[in-house]
């Protein structure tokens, strides 16, 4: 029984220009007939360049907006329609701005959220503790969020969105900005409140290293349609990015004659050759080392992010 | 409709002692802002009194018949200030992008809007109004009955209402038009000047306005003007002072609409 359902969802939006006196009106569909479905306990990232329609989606996940075409159900209700019963059962963290109250201590945000969500005083402290040592956020209490930096505003923000144990948890881009300690630490986090209460997380994200650390499956999008969904792997194999094959010979020579694959780069004695992810390496290691004078080589993979940047690049239209 | 309605004022209650209980996370701070507040406040009326040490009456008001009509100004402005003033920061809210975390909590946002940053030291307004109130009727000559007492509770509350409602409305206003707060001001803290004094001394044309276009005039002009038995302008009846509930009804009747209005655009634009 699938957590979150989309079908056929659309939005639209007017945005008005204005050139000299003239006024145009112009529809943007930011997301455009999205169908998916999301299981308990699924953690999916939602990735896509910028403008793609991540945040709009999420946005109509919560209920903040209203579909212009389609419907959505999350937790089996119409999230629009009954924003404020779902809001109980839903965890929304906005990367770019917290959702605490900026003047208020860390602890007294929590106070209230308790009190919003009629979240039982037990399991307050519970949860409270867990994610105070979990996060490390026993000397933050005390501060005003508006005086805690970023990396420790962030991990009070998500503690808020999980202290009503939600069943799931949008993310939108939770790890801007943060340092590589921050951001390791924060998935640690998010991998083990997955693990633990099973809690779905639709995650968007940026960071490639997001993905690859957390997500079970990943969904790509692109001018609000949806251009890829599947598991990472799947991802990486579906896209015919080039492998790297480097070698390096005894000596300098001009680009070296390979069936099967170019040289992109010669570096003095280095030379880097591209080949189809379809070929296997080992032939062209064997044409290699019997014409050239091979000391050394490594294979490298395409990297995730060469693989986004290949599914974005062709928009067929 | 009716289960949201029965649990607002205590979803209301606690969101404003939230912000009760970090002001007075500095005493002497509160104190000293409370205080500057009511003396401020206080001002226009020190005006209003410095004025009749040159006249005797003004628009056919004695200076305790004038006090009435200030404190019933002031304290119906104070107190829809304190509980709905903050409303106005909504536009700030939208335009920082800020307001839809009031849209993902199970509180309605019209109740975190108008808690945001509740100020108690706002009760200055209305603290020194009541005082303003005591001296008014202990030099007044009113025939107290118990129905002249209920009405002018009844009246306080409806005067309220009315700029609660206004806040409200120029709240959802900032929906359409985000810089709209100034708009709404006007209306509320100039509202609140204009009915400190007896309306009719501006003219026709602005008792009218305030009559049927923006009811400022049902905030305390109209049930004032009944208490001390004088009679209406414009040839109106001088009942016309009892209608106040029925004009508070319309108006939070309209700033519910608006209201409702606004939010259903900003979730439909997202802007």
């Amino acid at each position: 029984m699938p957590v979150i359902e989309l079908s056929d969802v659309s939005r639209a939006f007017t945005v008005t220009s204005r050139a000299g006196l003239r006024r145009t009106k112009r529809e943007v569909r930011a997301v455009d007939g999205m169908s998916f479905t999301v299981e308990p306990g699924e953690v999916m990232g939602y990735i896509g360049p910028n403008g793609a329609g991540k945040s709009t989606t999420i946005k109509m996940l919560t209920g903040i907006l209203v579909p212009s075409g389609g419907s959505i159900r999350v937790a089996g209700v119409d999230p629009s329609r009954h924003r404020l019963k779902l809001a109980k059962r839903i965890g929304v963290v906005f990367g770019q701005r917290t959702t605490l109250w900026w003047d208020l201590p860390l602890k007294d945000s929590f106070a209230v959220l308790q009190k919003m969500y009629g979240v039982p005083m037990a399991r307050h402290r519970e949860n409270l503790a867990t994610f105070v040592e979990l996060l490390d956020l026993g000397d933050l209490l005390d501060v005003p969020v508006r005086q805690l930096s970023l990396g420790q505003r962030m991990r009070g923000d998500i503690a808020a969105a999980l202290l009503h144990d939600p069943e799931i948890v949008y993310l939108d881009e939770p790890t801007i900005g943060l340092d590589v300690i921050s951001k390791a630490r924060l998935r640690e986090f998010l991998a083990e409140i997955n693990a633990a209460r099973r809690t779905t997380i639709i995650l968007t994200t940026h960071d490639l290293d997001d993905i690859e650390a957390l997500c079970t499956r990943v969904m790509v999008i692109d001018h609000g349609h949806q251009i890829f969904d599947g598991t990472l792997d799947g991802l990486k194999s579906s896209q015919s990015a080039p492998r790297t094959l480097v070698v390096d010979l005894a000596t300098s020579l001009p680009p070296i004659v390979v069936e099967g694959a170019t040289v992109t780069k010669v570096d003095g004695p280095r030379q880097h050759l591209s080949f189809p992810p379809t070929t296997s390496a080992a032939p062209l290691l064997a044409q290699i080392a019997a014409n050239y004078p091979l000391v050394d080589l490594s294979v490298a993979e395409p990297t995730i992010e060469s693989v986004i940047t290949q599914l974005y690049a062709p928009t067929p239209s | 409709m009716v289960e949201p309605i029965l649990r607002a004022p205590s979803q209301y209650w606690m969101l404003i002692m939230m912000w009760v209980r970090s002001s007075m996370a500095y005493p002497a701070s509160f104190v000293l802002m409370l205080f500057s507040s009511m003396v401020l406040t206080v001002m226009d009326f020190v005006a209003i009194v410095l004025m009749f040490s040159h006249i005797s009456s003004f628009g056919g008001f004695s200076l305790a018949e004038m006090a009435l009509l200030y404190a019933t100004a002031s304290i119906t402005l104070g107190i829809a200030d304190l509980f709905t003033g903050s409303i106005e920061r909504v536009g700030e809210r939208i335009r920082t992008g800020t307001f839809d975390a009031y849209l993902i909590r199970p509180v309605p946002a019209f109740l975190q809007t108008a808690a945001d940053g509740f100020a108690l030291r706002r009760i200055g307004r209305p603290l020194q109004a009541l005082v303003v109130m005591v001296f008014a009727f202990s030099r007044l000559d009113v025939d107290w009955t118990v129905a002249r007492g209920i009405m002018l509770v009844v009246s306080i509350a409806a005067g309220t209402v009315i700029f609660g409602a206004i806040f409200v409305l120029g709240a959802a206003f900032q929906f359409v038009s985000v810089d709209s707060a100034e708009l709404a001001n006007s209306f509320t803290y100039g509202g609140q000047t204009l009915t400190q004094y007896p309306l009719a001394v501006f003219g026709k044309e602005i008792v009218r306005a305030v009559t049927f276009v923006v009811p400022l005039a049902f905030v305390n002009y109209y049930p004032v003007l009944y208490l001390l038995g004088k009679p209406a302008p414009l040839g109106l009846p001088s009942w016309i002072g009892l209608l106040s509930p029925l004009v508070a009804v319309v108006m939070v009747a309209l700033a519910s609409l608006a209201w409702r209005g606004g939010l259903r655009r900003y979730r439909s634009t997202g802007s």
